[in-house]
């Protein structure tokens, strides 16, 4: 039977910043398969010119209140490169943990807040007070330790105070230290039984396939997250690296005359980056114990379910309580020192990436010879998911029309593939938005 | 109030100050759930609501656009609160007012597009009449409380209006003009504790200022005291309170 479909979904609710679904099929043709992105535009690069270089961090990393440590690492770091600036291991050490606090809590929210609803069939977490107690007091109480686990270290998790350019204002004590390892070993339990809900909900997941490339921060040392090399995976299993400076080349900004949000691409139309790439790219470097939780969740590299970026998050909250708790043995055991912060040894261009919560993260500024920065340019990772989602509307539509779901299944299928991103619109700090008629 | 129905809405924006209702931790955030009934959140639910006694609106007022949306909150709620920097003072947002060629800048070529047509950025009061703020960026989710708990008990809250040196000599954080640095908290809002110099950073006014705050003395102080060049000094209350400079 030839079907008329008419998705319009104007503002999709449980997603950081605004996002629409367009879908028009008219006979069983597909007129229109869109995700839009409406947000207002917030100028950031404009904003941080004629800013002294200590305060750049702190303008941007207002770009996002849920990402924002990794925009404030992302910034610290493209300034101590434009700077010439040599951080010392200790300030990388206490960054790193300061990083995986900001994984864990963002996940936890995502996988219990604004998941959970879709896998429990409740329109948000608020009913589920009442119907699923429990799992929300878990994810309550986990929410609050990433919170307090982030703000031991970086002052506070949204907007942190702490760190700055050349190193940390205020080195947390060792008895901070202690704390955060104290509070995640108290937890290790409630992780494991978040963990085991979402496997337990893990046939909700709709199955569906479309490998892509995937991009992540890669390090030899470690499962790349606060530092290292961009690397991609292809969906055979090829890697190849690439140096954070050379980040243009690899994201390539460009304007679909099909789309709304300024799009990026590497070797195919669409790259992927998040939870799954970290996880496709980086998948032996996990802690044992988050790979024991991927294998229960079914998961190996290369993963193509893009619905499985939260099941990506779930292996991911292990691992970030399991590595900060390695890392913070390891700091304990030399002790920790009082250094002050590293001067500038030069003033130029210079870009930095890290990995937030929904992907890999690119800043750059340039200097002049005051220390007052002349611009800045920030690739953030939704926008560079925003072509990846096209392309998997544009396989998934076709499928869910094949399998003859109503317009109700296949709206909740495509905000739950929207969802699954993690799409956190209000960072987007440059795209556009275009209307065009038909 | 009983059990007041509470909505939360969001413009130009992080949405961080929303994201600080999740910090509280189990116990407190259910027990708030005891006395408010959160009715609508985009950002967190897909319900919405017809009539709200309180409406929390995050973000500044950007763009002609988003007035309609604006006063469609405010015709539904009895009471709206500025939730945060952006929608209280126009916050980092209003960093931009000065310059003319942001959108160039930013987006080149494409920078005459009509939907990146916004204004200057604005506090949501510039739209809309705001009957409370909570100030700060990120708002200080304890100060929230406070004062929902002042509505919900039919107390008027109490917004301070006195500069956070006096919240720092009470902590007895080592002043940042002391530590050879420069600092806002001479004319910055208090009411977040000063958490800013006690972590060794200066206080960047991110409350707004206090009311008639003395802007010729803050240019001085900062070049004599805080060693800031002439440029520094001048350009320096404009990341978060551009709205509220004299200039403006």
């Amino acid at each position: 039977m030839k079907k008329n479909i008419n998705i319009d979904v104007h503002h999709l609710t449980r997603v950081e910043g605004h996002g629409n679904i367009k879908v028009n099929v008219t006979e069983g043709k597909i007129e229109e398969c869109k995700w839009e992105v409406p947000e207002a535009p917030r100028f950031f690069e404009a904003m941080v010119r004629g800013r002294h270089y200590t305060e750049v961090a702190r303008i941007t990393s207002r770009i996002c209140g849920i990402c924002s440590v990794g925009h404030t690492l992302a910034s610290v770091k493209a300034t101590e490169n434009a700077l010439g600036i040599e951080v010392t291991p200790q300030t990388k050490i206490l960054r790193n943990i300061l990083k995986h606090a900001e994984n864990f809590d963002s996940h936890v929210v995502h996988v219990g807040v604004l998941v959970a609803p879709d896998l429990l069939g409740a329109p948000s977490v608020f009913p589920l007070v009442a119907t699923h107690g429990d799992v929300v007091k878990l994810v309550l109480k986990l929410k609050r330790l990433g919170h307090e686990w982030g703000s031991l270290i970086g002052g506070r998790t949204t907007h942190p105070t702490t760190v700055v350019p050349g190193g940390f204002s205020r080195i947390p004590t060792e008895a901070d230290i202690k704390l955060v390892k104290e509070k995640i070993l108290e937890n290790v339990e409630g992780i494991h039984a978040l963990a085991a809900t979402v496997a337990s909900l893990a046939p909700k997941i709709p199955a569906f396939d479309r490998p892509t490339e995937y991009m992540a921060l890669h390090s030899d040392e470690e499962y790349g997250l606060y530092d290292g090399c961009i690397q991609t995976i292809m969906p055979d299993g090829t890697k190849e690296k690439y140096d954070v400076q050379n980040y243009k080349s690899v994201t390539n900004e460009w304007v679909s005359p099909n789309s709304t949000a300024k799009y990026t691409k590497n070797k195919l139309s669409s790259y992927a980056a998040g939870a799954l790439a970290r996880f496709n790219n980086n998948y032996d470097q996990l802690h044992p114990e988050a790979k024991k939780l991927a294998e229960v969740l079914g998961m190996k590299p290369v993963c193509g379910n893009p619905y499985l970026n939260s099941a990506a998050q779930v292996v991911e909250i292990a691992h970030s309580a399991y590595e900060a708790i390695r890392l913070i043995d390891e700091l304990l055991e030399v002790g920790i020192k009082d250094e002050e912060l590293v001067a500038p040894t030069k003033f130029s261009t210079g870009a930095g990436a890290t990995e937030v919560p929904r992907g890999i993260l690119f800043h750059e500024y340039t200097y002049d010879e005051n220390g007052i920065c002349q611009g800045g340019n920030c690739i953030i990772p939704t926008n560079q998911n925003h072509a990846n989602i096209q392309d998997d509307f544009d396989k998934i539509v076709p499928e869910l029309l094949e399998a003859e779901k109503t317009e109700e299944e296949m709206t909740l299928a495509l905000e739950m593939l929207v969802r699954a991103y993690d799409p956190c619109i209000s960072c987007s700090t440059h795209y556009l938005d275009v209307t065009f008629v038909k | 109030m009983s059990k007041p129905k509470v909505g939360f809405f969001d413009f130009a924006s992080c949405e961080g100050c929303q994201i600080e209702l999740t910090n509280y931790g189990d116990a407190p955030f259910l027990e708030l759930l005891n006395h408010i009934d959160i009715v609508e959140f985009r950002e967190a639910m897909s319900e919405k609501a017809d009539h709200l006694d309180i409406a929390c609106i995050e973000g500044s007022f950007t763009r002609e656009a988003d007035r309609a949306r604006l006063e469609s909150i405010r015709a539904r709620a009895d009471i709206v609160i500025a939730y945060g920097a952006c929608a209280a003072t126009g916050g980092i947002n209003g960093l931009k007012n000065h310059q003319e060629d942001y959108k160039k800048f930013v987006y080149g070529k494409d920078a005459d597009m009509p939907h990146l047509d916004t204004q200057k950025a604005m506090p949501i009061s510039a739209a809309i009449k705001v009957d409370y703020s909570v100030h700060g960026c990120p708002m200080d989710k304890y100060e929230f409380l406070d004062i929902v708990s002042h509505l919900v008990h039919g107390k008027e809250p109490v917004i301070p209006n006195h500069p956070v040196c006096m919240e720092c000599k009470l902590n007895e954080t080592i002043c940042r003009y002391q530590e050879g640095d420069h600092c806002m908290g001479v004319v910055a809002r208090a009411g977040c504790n000063a958490p800013c110099p006690a972590d060794g950073i200066p206080c960047e006014a991110c409350r707004g200022f206090v009311d008639n705050p003395n802007e010729k003395a803050l240019k001085k102080v900062l070049m004599e005291n805080g060693g800031l060049s002439e440029y520094r000094a001048e350009n320096k209350s404009r990341m978060f309170t551009a709205t509220l400079r004299s200039d403006a």
